[in-house]
């Protein structure tokens, strides 16, 4: 047995319309998982999700709405338990990156990065959990970022909330364990994506001075891993934080 | 008694570890020492299971009797009179 193959399986991908998040629907359809993607707002999901189920043949939903407003998760699990009464994998993907300096950092930006990375991370993972643990088996998948193992300067916020993450993937992972479900991270460096598109020419040549490898990520090399904590290939592998950052050090 | 009020106290005893026979109607959330909060997952993943329902996050932490339980199934669809 293939144990790439997905068919007849369930992932949820929060903020899966672009970036990391899209190629990670990509990859898990390609290998035959039904996809339930999220998105912030309707706006372009839905055919997301239609693309998704023409090219790879699986089933697909587009659940548009904030990770951040609890009041929104829960039914968007509610759905996949209507449609599918399952859910093997979550992607806990969706984030914002809003840099500040210290002296520098308002209240309301606090706010926006905290709620959308790691309150919006709490919720989905724990709703996620609860359709995992009735099955005894799943793998939830969180996002974190290199900025919050390393830290980065600039990046206090987004640093603390991406700490934040990996400590939720510790606990969870723990306490989740006897009941079948894995819980790890995956912490990208530099990768290719609109969240890092308007950095400058200056800033994106420093970058790559960090990277061992030479070269920015691309999303799939990022998808790839989470397509190694989703299968069956990681089946003995929980709490731990997976680096897929081309050797990059800040 | 119905079948699904049946289920119902099924569940309860099943996940608070209480003999067959035990009061289930008047048991609360931490009333007795069966009733942790590792038996109400336990409880809920139960009764989840028997109804084929998914409860809400406010549905878990506000189930904190039988009587409520009884309440919120029969708000997630369930007939507990059949």
């Amino acid at each position: 047995m293939n144990p790439l193959d997905l068919a007849g399986r369930v992932a949820f991908v929060t903020g899966g319309s672009r970036g990391i998040g899209w190629a990670c629907a990509e990859l898990l359809a390609g290998h035959g998982c039904n996809i339930a993607i999220n998105g912030r707002t309707e706006t372009g999901l839905a055919e997301r999700a239609a693309d998704l189920a023409q090219r790879f043949g699986v089933e697909t939903l587009a659940l548009a709405g904030d990770v951040a407003r609890a009041a929104e998760v829960e039914p968007w699990y509610q759905a996949i338990f209507r449609k599918w009464r399952r859910l093997d994998v979550l992607v806990n993907n969706a984030g914002v990156l809003e840099p500040g300096l210290v002296g520098m950092i308002s209240a309301d930006l606090v706010d926006r990065v905290i709620d959308t990375n790691a309150k919006g991370a709490i919720y989905n993972l724990q709703a996620a959990a609860r359709l995992m643990t009735r099955a005894g088996r799943g793998s939830i998948i969180n996002m974190t970022s290199i900025i919050g193992v390393e830290g980065d300067a600039g990046n206090t916020v987004y640093a603390a909330s991406k700490a934040a993450v990996i400590g939720m993937t510790y606990a969870a992972a723990k306490e989740l364990a006897p009941k079948g479900v894995r819980v790890n991270a995956v912490a990208p460096g530099y990768i290719e994506t609109d969240l890092v598109a308007g950095i400058g020419a200056d800033a994106h040549e420093r970058r790559l001075g960090q990277i061992g490898m030479g070269r920015i990520g691309a999303p799939v090399d990022v998808a790839r891993a989470v397509l190694f904590l989703a299968s069956d290939l990681s089946t003995y592998v929980t709490g731990q934080v997976l680096g897929v950052d081309g050797g990059m050090r800040i | 008694m119905m079948p699904n009020e049946r289920k119902l106290r099924d569940a309860f005893i099943a996940a608070l570890g209480v003999a067959p026979d035990a009061a289930v109607e008047t048991f609360t959330y931490r009333g007795i020492k069966e009733w942790d909060s590792v038996a109400h997952m336990q409880l809920i993943a139960g009764i989840e299971a028997a109804f084929d329902i998914m409860l809400d996050t406010a549905d878990v932490l506000g189930m904190s009797s039988y009587a409520i339980a009884r309440t919120i199934v029969v708000r997630h669809g369930v007939d507990i009179e059949a």
